[in-house]
Protein backbone atom coordinates (compact mmCIF):
# COMPACT_ATOMS: atom_id res chain seq x y z
CA UNK A 1 0.00 0.00 0.00
CA UNK A 2 1.52 3.68 -0.64
CA UNK A 3 -1.46 5.62 0.22
CA UNK A 4 0.69 8.64 0.60
CA UNK A 5 1.83 8.51 -3.02
CA UNK A 6 -1.66 8.06 -4.35
CA UNK A 7 -2.23 11.17 -2.32
CA UNK A 8 0.65 12.33 -3.86
CA UNK A 9 -0.31 12.08 -6.77
CA UNK A 10 -4.13 13.69 -6.39
CA UNK A 11 -2.41 16.48 -4.82
CA UNK A 12 0.29 17.36 -7.15
CA UNK A 13 -2.28 17.28 -9.79
CA UNK A 14 -4.93 19.42 -8.25
CA UNK A 15 -3.20 22.09 -7.92
CA UNK A 16 -1.69 22.16 -11.58
CA UNK A 17 -4.50 23.74 -14.33
CA UNK A 18 -2.42 21.69 -17.00
CA UNK A 19 -2.13 18.33 -15.42
CA UNK A 20 -5.73 18.65 -14.56
CA UNK A 21 -6.80 18.96 -17.86
CA UNK A 22 -4.22 16.11 -18.57
CA UNK A 23 -5.45 13.63 -16.30
CA UNK A 24 -9.09 14.36 -17.69
CA UNK A 25 -7.93 13.51 -21.38
CA UNK A 26 -5.38 10.65 -20.75
CA UNK A 27 -5.70 9.21 -17.40
CA UNK A 28 -3.69 6.26 -17.84
CA UNK A 29 -1.12 8.22 -20.33
CA UNK A 30 -0.46 10.93 -17.10
CA UNK A 31 -0.26 7.83 -14.48
CA UNK A 32 1.98 6.69 -16.38
CA UNK A 33 4.33 10.01 -17.00
CA UNK A 34 3.62 11.07 -13.51
CA UNK A 35 4.85 7.92 -12.17
CA UNK A 36 7.99 7.78 -13.67
CA UNK A 37 9.08 11.52 -13.85
CA UNK A 38 7.17 12.65 -10.85
CA UNK A 39 6.40 10.53 -8.26
CA UNK A 40 10.13 10.64 -6.54
CA UNK A 41 10.41 14.57 -6.45
CA UNK A 42 10.11 16.03 -3.24
CA UNK A 43 8.21 18.77 -3.27
CA UNK A 44 10.09 22.17 -2.83
CA UNK A 45 13.36 20.31 -3.33
CA UNK A 46 15.93 20.64 -6.48
CA UNK A 47 15.32 17.81 -9.13
CA UNK A 48 18.58 16.27 -8.32
CA UNK A 49 17.80 15.14 -4.27
CA UNK A 50 14.61 13.07 -5.42
CA UNK A 51 13.60 9.50 -3.93
CA UNK A 52 14.63 6.23 -5.42
CA UNK A 53 11.80 4.18 -3.56
CA UNK A 54 8.46 5.38 -4.78
CA UNK A 55 6.01 3.37 -6.79
CA UNK A 56 2.44 2.80 -6.99
CA UNK A 57 0.96 -0.78 -6.57
CA UNK A 58 -0.66 -2.46 -9.64
CA UNK A 59 -4.11 -1.78 -8.35
CA UNK A 60 -3.54 1.72 -7.58
CA UNK A 61 -2.07 2.55 -10.59
CA UNK A 62 -4.83 0.65 -12.34
CA UNK A 63 -7.48 2.86 -9.67
CA UNK A 64 -5.75 5.96 -10.90
CA UNK A 65 -5.72 5.34 -14.63
CA UNK A 66 -9.15 4.49 -14.96
CA UNK A 67 -10.57 7.45 -13.00
CA UNK A 68 -12.29 4.95 -10.13
CA UNK A 69 -13.06 7.16 -7.41
CA UNK A 70 -14.92 4.38 -5.40
CA UNK A 71 -11.53 2.24 -5.77
CA UNK A 72 -9.21 5.39 -4.26
CA UNK A 73 -11.66 5.62 -1.43
CA UNK A 74 -11.85 1.63 -0.98
CA UNK A 75 -7.74 2.10 -1.02
CA UNK A 76 -7.74 4.34 1.59
CA UNK A 77 -6.83 7.74 -0.79
CA UNK A 78 -7.60 11.14 1.22
CA UNK A 79 -10.94 11.31 0.90
CA UNK A 80 -10.72 15.47 0.71
CA UNK A 81 -8.12 15.27 -2.28
CA UNK A 82 -10.10 12.88 -4.30
CA UNK A 83 -12.56 14.95 -3.95
CA UNK A 84 -11.83 18.21 -4.68
CA UNK A 85 -9.59 17.02 -7.39
CA UNK A 86 -12.67 14.86 -9.14
CA UNK A 87 -14.68 18.06 -9.03
CA UNK A 88 -12.13 20.23 -11.30
CA UNK A 89 -12.20 16.89 -14.13
CA UNK A 90 -16.19 16.12 -13.87
CA UNK A 91 -18.60 18.67 -12.48
CA UNK A 92 -18.27 20.65 -15.65
CA UNK A 93 -20.38 17.37 -17.60
CA UNK A 94 -23.35 17.95 -15.29
CA UNK A 95 -26.34 20.32 -15.94
CA UNK A 96 -27.79 20.16 -12.26
CA UNK A 97 -25.71 22.05 -9.62
CA UNK A 98 -23.90 19.97 -7.68
CA UNK A 99 -25.03 17.13 -10.01
CA UNK A 100 -21.79 15.49 -9.99
CA UNK A 101 -21.15 15.55 -6.08
CA UNK A 102 -24.50 13.72 -5.65
CA UNK A 103 -23.97 10.84 -8.32
CA UNK A 104 -20.26 10.49 -6.76
CA UNK A 105 -22.02 9.93 -3.13
CA UNK A 106 -24.51 7.12 -4.73
CA UNK A 107 -21.38 5.80 -6.36
CA UNK A 108 -19.96 5.10 -2.53
CA UNK A 109 -23.24 4.12 -1.27
CA UNK A 110 -22.46 0.80 -0.64
CA UNK A 111 -19.85 1.75 1.87
CA UNK A 112 -20.34 0.93 5.50
CA UNK A 113 -18.89 2.15 8.60
CA UNK A 114 -15.85 1.90 9.50
CA UNK A 115 -14.49 3.54 6.58
CA UNK A 116 -10.98 2.55 5.25
CA UNK A 117 -7.65 4.02 7.37
CA UNK A 118 -7.19 7.27 5.95
CA UNK A 119 -3.37 6.92 7.66
CA UNK A 120 -0.45 7.32 5.89
CA UNK B 1 -1.74 44.19 28.75
CA UNK B 2 -3.56 43.46 25.46
CA UNK B 3 -7.05 43.54 25.93
CA UNK B 4 -9.17 40.51 24.07
CA UNK B 5 -12.09 42.37 22.28
CA UNK B 6 -14.08 39.11 21.73
CA UNK B 7 -13.71 35.20 20.94
CA UNK B 8 -15.98 34.41 17.87
CA UNK B 9 -16.24 30.50 16.77
CA UNK B 10 -18.15 29.76 13.34
CA UNK B 11 -18.09 27.18 10.80
CA UNK B 12 -16.36 28.44 7.73
CA UNK B 13 -18.06 27.86 4.29
CA UNK B 14 -16.76 28.17 1.03
CA UNK B 15 -19.69 28.60 -0.90
CA UNK B 16 -20.90 31.77 1.52
CA UNK B 17 -18.95 34.29 -0.71
CA UNK B 18 -20.61 32.84 -4.16
CA UNK B 19 -23.82 32.71 -2.63
CA UNK B 20 -24.05 35.67 -1.20
CA UNK B 21 -22.44 37.52 -4.22
CA UNK B 22 -24.56 35.81 -7.32
CA UNK B 23 -27.78 37.50 -8.43
CA UNK B 24 -31.01 36.36 -10.75
CA UNK B 25 -31.32 32.87 -11.53
CA UNK B 26 -27.74 32.19 -10.26
CA UNK B 27 -28.84 33.52 -6.35
CA UNK B 28 -29.65 30.40 -4.26
CA UNK B 29 -33.06 30.35 -2.34
CA UNK B 30 -31.35 30.74 0.75
CA UNK B 31 -28.99 33.62 -0.18
CA UNK B 32 -30.96 35.84 1.38
CA UNK B 33 -31.59 34.28 5.03
CA UNK B 34 -27.79 33.63 4.73
CA UNK B 35 -26.93 36.33 4.40
CA UNK B 36 -28.62 38.60 6.88
CA UNK B 37 -27.60 36.10 9.36
CA UNK B 38 -24.32 36.89 8.63
CA UNK B 39 -24.33 40.66 8.60
CA UNK B 40 -25.34 40.52 12.13
CA UNK B 41 -22.76 38.01 13.16
CA UNK B 42 -20.23 40.48 11.33
CA UNK B 43 -21.74 43.16 13.88
CA UNK B 44 -20.72 41.60 16.78
CA UNK B 45 -16.42 42.10 15.36
CA UNK B 46 -17.41 45.05 14.45
CA UNK B 47 -18.88 46.67 17.80
CA UNK B 48 -15.61 44.91 19.47
CA UNK B 49 -13.59 47.49 18.09
CA UNK B 50 -11.11 45.28 17.31
CA UNK B 51 -6.90 46.07 16.30
CA UNK B 52 -5.83 42.79 15.57
CA UNK B 53 -7.10 39.25 14.54
CA UNK B 54 -5.85 36.30 16.05
CA UNK B 55 -7.08 33.83 13.43
CA UNK B 56 -7.45 29.64 13.99
CA UNK B 57 -7.66 27.41 10.68
CA UNK B 58 -6.80 24.61 9.27
CA UNK B 59 -4.36 24.18 5.95
CA UNK B 60 -6.62 21.59 3.12
CA UNK B 61 -3.53 20.75 1.99
CA UNK B 62 -2.61 23.76 0.14
CA UNK B 63 0.85 24.96 1.54
CA UNK B 64 1.44 21.89 4.50
CA UNK B 65 2.17 18.56 3.37
CA UNK B 66 2.60 15.12 4.31
CA UNK B 67 6.47 15.19 3.48
CA UNK B 68 6.54 18.09 6.77
CA UNK B 69 3.09 18.08 8.78
CA UNK B 70 3.42 20.38 11.52
CA UNK B 71 0.57 19.82 14.01
CA UNK B 72 0.14 23.29 15.37
CA UNK B 73 1.86 26.31 13.33
CA UNK B 74 2.12 29.99 13.88
CA UNK B 75 2.43 32.48 10.63
CA UNK B 76 4.96 35.06 11.21
CA UNK B 77 5.10 37.28 8.24
CA UNK B 78 4.39 40.67 7.71
CA UNK B 79 2.10 40.13 4.81
CA UNK B 80 -0.12 36.94 4.05
CA UNK B 81 -1.54 36.30 0.45
CA UNK B 82 -4.45 34.21 0.66
CA UNK B 83 -6.80 31.65 -1.24
CA UNK B 84 -5.47 29.59 -4.20
CA UNK B 85 -5.98 28.02 -7.49
CA UNK B 86 -8.64 25.62 -6.92
CA UNK B 87 -10.51 27.51 -3.89
CA UNK B 88 -11.03 30.03 -7.11
CA UNK B 89 -11.54 27.25 -8.92
CA UNK B 90 -14.10 25.06 -7.14
CA UNK B 91 -15.54 28.20 -5.25
CA UNK B 92 -15.54 31.10 -6.99
CA UNK B 93 -13.03 33.01 -3.69
CA UNK B 94 -10.63 35.95 -5.28
CA UNK B 95 -7.40 36.63 -4.23
CA UNK B 96 -6.73 38.54 -0.70
CA UNK B 97 -4.24 39.79 0.73
CA UNK B 98 -3.55 41.10 4.34
CA UNK B 99 -1.43 42.33 6.79
CA UNK B 100 0.05 40.48 9.92
CA UNK B 101 0.90 41.61 13.38
CA UNK B 102 4.95 40.08 13.51
CA UNK B 103 4.89 41.29 16.92
CA UNK B 104 1.62 39.14 18.30
CA UNK B 105 3.14 36.08 16.46
CA UNK B 106 6.39 36.09 18.00
CA UNK B 107 4.88 36.62 21.22
CA UNK B 108 2.80 33.92 20.60
CA UNK B 109 5.36 31.36 19.41
CA UNK B 110 8.32 32.76 22.59
CA UNK B 111 5.90 32.25 25.05
CA UNK B 112 3.61 29.32 23.61
CA UNK B 113 6.70 26.98 23.44
CA UNK B 114 7.82 27.99 27.08
CA UNK B 115 4.03 27.20 28.03
CA UNK B 116 4.30 23.72 26.70
CA UNK B 117 3.44 23.76 23.08
CA UNK B 118 6.81 23.16 20.29
CA UNK B 119 4.92 25.58 17.92
CA UNK B 120 5.65 25.46 14.01
CA UNK B 121 6.00 28.62 12.80
CA UNK B 122 6.02 30.11 8.54
CA UNK B 123 7.53 33.14 7.94
CA UNK B 124 5.69 33.07 4.10
CA UNK B 125 2.40 31.65 4.18
CA UNK B 126 -0.24 31.48 1.97
CA UNK B 127 -3.77 31.38 3.66
CA UNK B 128 -6.57 29.62 2.26
CA UNK B 129 -10.58 29.72 2.58
CA UNK B 130 -10.37 28.02 6.30
CA UNK B 131 -8.95 31.70 7.12
CA UNK B 132 -10.43 33.80 4.38
CA UNK B 133 -14.13 32.83 4.75
CA UNK B 134 -14.53 34.21 8.00
CA UNK B 135 -12.43 37.44 6.72
CA UNK B 136 -15.37 37.77 3.93
CA UNK B 137 -18.33 36.87 7.06
CA UNK B 138 -16.86 38.77 9.68
CA UNK B 139 -14.07 41.51 8.42
CA UNK B 140 -14.68 41.64 4.68
CA UNK B 141 -12.60 44.89 3.90
CA UNK B 142 -9.82 42.61 5.55
CA UNK B 143 -7.85 45.97 7.13
CA UNK B 144 -7.29 44.24 10.04
CA UNK B 145 -3.42 42.66 10.78
CA UNK B 146 -3.38 39.22 11.45
CA UNK B 147 -1.87 36.01 13.28
CA UNK B 148 -2.63 33.02 11.66
CA UNK B 149 -2.47 29.86 14.02
CA UNK B 150 -3.14 26.62 12.07
CA UNK B 151 -4.12 23.11 13.61
CA UNK B 152 -3.94 19.71 11.87
CA UNK B 153 -7.10 18.41 11.47
CA UNK B 154 -6.74 16.43 8.70
CA UNK B 155 -4.07 14.22 8.06
CA UNK B 156 -3.62 11.32 10.67
CA UNK B 157 -1.83 11.22 13.21
CA UNK B 158 -4.15 14.25 14.82
CA UNK B 159 -3.25 15.88 18.05
CA UNK B 160 -6.08 14.95 20.79
CA UNK B 161 -9.12 16.63 21.52
CA UNK B 162 -7.47 17.68 24.47
CA UNK B 163 -4.63 19.17 23.32
CA UNK B 164 -6.77 21.61 20.70
CA UNK B 165 -8.69 22.37 24.11
CA UNK B 166 -5.22 23.12 26.17
CA UNK B 167 -3.73 25.43 22.98
CA UNK B 168 -7.19 27.24 23.26
CA UNK B 169 -6.76 27.95 26.80
CA UNK B 170 -2.88 29.27 25.94
CA UNK B 171 -3.61 31.29 23.14
CA UNK B 172 -6.04 33.11 25.67
CA UNK B 173 -3.79 33.55 28.45
CA UNK B 174 -0.77 34.55 26.14
CA UNK B 175 -2.69 36.96 24.16
CA UNK B 176 -3.76 38.56 27.78
CA UNK B 177 -0.25 38.59 28.56
CA UNK B 178 0.89 40.65 25.35
CA UNK B 179 2.31 43.23 26.03
CA UNK B 180 0.22 45.99 24.07
CA UNK B 181 -2.27 48.24 24.47
CA UNK B 182 -4.15 46.33 21.47
CA UNK B 183 -7.26 45.20 21.45
CA UNK B 184 -7.40 41.65 20.16
CA UNK B 185 -10.11 39.67 18.79
CA UNK B 186 -9.52 35.95 18.61
CA UNK B 187 -11.56 33.96 15.98
CA UNK B 188 -11.41 30.57 14.77
CA UNK B 189 -13.61 28.83 12.48
CA UNK B 190 -14.07 24.92 12.21
CA UNK B 191 -16.78 22.38 10.80
CA UNK B 192 -19.67 20.75 12.56
CA UNK B 193 -20.77 16.97 11.24
CA UNK B 194 -19.41 17.08 7.84
CA UNK B 195 -18.79 14.35 5.18
CA UNK B 196 -15.87 15.22 2.08
CA UNK B 197 -15.74 12.37 -0.57
CA UNK B 198 -17.90 10.08 0.95
CA UNK B 199 -21.51 8.71 0.72
CA UNK B 200 -22.83 10.94 2.82
CA UNK B 201 -21.60 14.09 1.44
CA UNK B 202 -23.90 16.95 0.24
CA UNK B 203 -27.31 15.64 1.59
CA UNK B 204 -30.03 18.02 2.56
CA UNK B 205 -28.83 18.37 6.25
CA UNK B 206 -25.47 18.41 7.13
CA UNK B 207 -24.62 13.99 7.84
CA UNK B 208 -25.63 13.37 11.47
CA UNK B 209 -28.15 16.65 12.77
CA UNK B 210 -28.07 14.94 16.03
CA UNK B 211 -24.35 15.59 16.48
CA UNK B 212 -24.93 19.07 15.26
CA UNK B 213 -27.41 19.83 18.01
CA UNK B 214 -25.84 18.54 20.79
CA UNK B 215 -22.08 20.55 19.46
CA UNK B 216 -24.29 23.95 18.90
CA UNK B 217 -25.13 23.13 22.82
CA UNK B 218 -21.88 22.42 24.19
CA UNK B 219 -20.57 25.53 22.28
CA UNK B 220 -23.04 27.61 23.24
CA UNK B 221 -22.98 26.42 27.07
CA UNK B 222 -19.35 26.17 26.67
CA UNK B 223 -19.83 22.50 28.00
CA UNK B 224 -16.18 21.34 27.55
CA UNK B 225 -17.04 18.64 30.19
CA UNK B 226 -19.54 16.80 28.00
CA UNK B 227 -17.62 17.48 24.77
CA UNK B 228 -14.29 16.38 26.41
CA UNK B 229 -16.46 13.60 27.40
CA UNK B 230 -18.04 12.42 24.20
CA UNK B 231 -15.36 13.25 21.47
CA UNK B 232 -12.65 11.64 20.96
CA UNK B 233 -9.99 11.27 17.37
CA UNK B 234 -12.16 7.83 17.01
CA UNK B 235 -15.68 9.21 18.04
CA UNK B 236 -15.43 11.95 14.94
CA UNK B 237 -15.31 9.70 12.62
CA UNK B 238 -18.79 8.85 12.71
CA UNK B 239 -21.02 11.88 12.51
CA UNK B 240 -18.89 12.49 9.28
CA UNK B 241 -15.73 11.91 7.68
CA UNK B 242 -14.40 15.30 7.90
CA UNK B 243 -15.51 15.87 11.75
CA UNK B 244 -12.56 16.47 13.20
CA UNK B 245 -12.59 19.86 12.11
CA UNK B 246 -15.27 20.21 15.27
CA UNK B 247 -11.81 20.03 17.50
CA UNK B 248 -10.81 23.67 15.94
CA UNK B 249 -14.48 24.26 17.90
CA UNK B 250 -13.20 22.89 20.73
CA UNK B 251 -9.80 25.16 20.51
CA UNK B 252 -12.32 27.84 20.91
CA UNK B 253 -14.55 26.96 23.79
CA UNK B 254 -10.97 26.80 25.51
CA UNK B 255 -10.19 30.21 24.62
CA UNK B 256 -13.22 31.35 25.55
CA UNK B 257 -12.86 29.62 28.73
CA UNK B 258 -14.87 26.83 30.53
CA UNK B 259 -18.57 26.83 31.01
CA UNK B 260 -18.38 30.63 30.12
CA UNK B 261 -22.13 30.96 27.78
CA UNK B 262 -21.45 32.76 24.34
CA UNK B 263 -22.85 36.15 24.17
CA UNK B 264 -24.43 35.53 20.84
CA UNK B 265 -25.26 31.97 19.15
CA UNK B 266 -26.68 31.62 15.87
CA UNK B 267 -26.65 28.71 13.16
CA UNK B 268 -28.55 28.01 9.83
CA UNK B 269 -29.44 24.48 8.72
CA UNK B 270 -27.95 24.17 5.54
CA UNK B 271 -27.62 21.17 2.46
CA UNK B 272 -24.47 19.68 3.46
CA UNK B 273 -23.83 21.74 6.78
CA UNK B 274 -24.93 23.18 9.46
CA UNK B 275 -23.21 26.98 10.07
CA UNK B 276 -23.20 28.04 13.49
CA UNK B 277 -22.03 31.39 14.73
CA UNK B 278 -20.54 32.01 18.36
CA UNK B 279 -19.12 35.28 19.60
CA UNK B 280 -18.08 35.77 23.58
CA UNK B 281 -17.16 39.19 24.69
CA UNK B 282 -14.83 38.71 27.60
CA UNK B 283 -15.03 42.18 28.44
CA UNK B 284 -18.51 42.09 29.70
CA UNK B 285 -17.54 39.15 31.79
CA UNK B 286 -15.37 40.91 33.97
Amino acid sequence: MSKYLLNKFLYTVDRDPELVERYRADPRGTVTWWEAERANVILNLPGAERSTWLKFTDTEREALATHDYPKLFELGAHHFLTLTLFIALFERDYDEPLGFQLEYARNLSHVTMPYPDIST
Amino acid sequence: MATVAAVIASTHHPFYYRASTSTGADRPPFADEWVAKIEAFRETLTRARADVLVMVGSDHFHQLWLDNMPQFLVGKAPFYDANWYNEEREFGLPRMFVRGDEELSAHLLREGMDAGFDLAFSNELRIDHSLTCPLITLRPQADLPIVPIYTNIFAPPLPQPKRFVELGKTIRQLVESWPSDKRVAIIGTGHLSLELGGPRQFGPHGPDPEFDRKAVQWIASGDLGSALAEVSLESLWLPGNATHGFMDFMLMMGVAGENVKADYTDSLDLFHTMEAYFTWYPEAAK
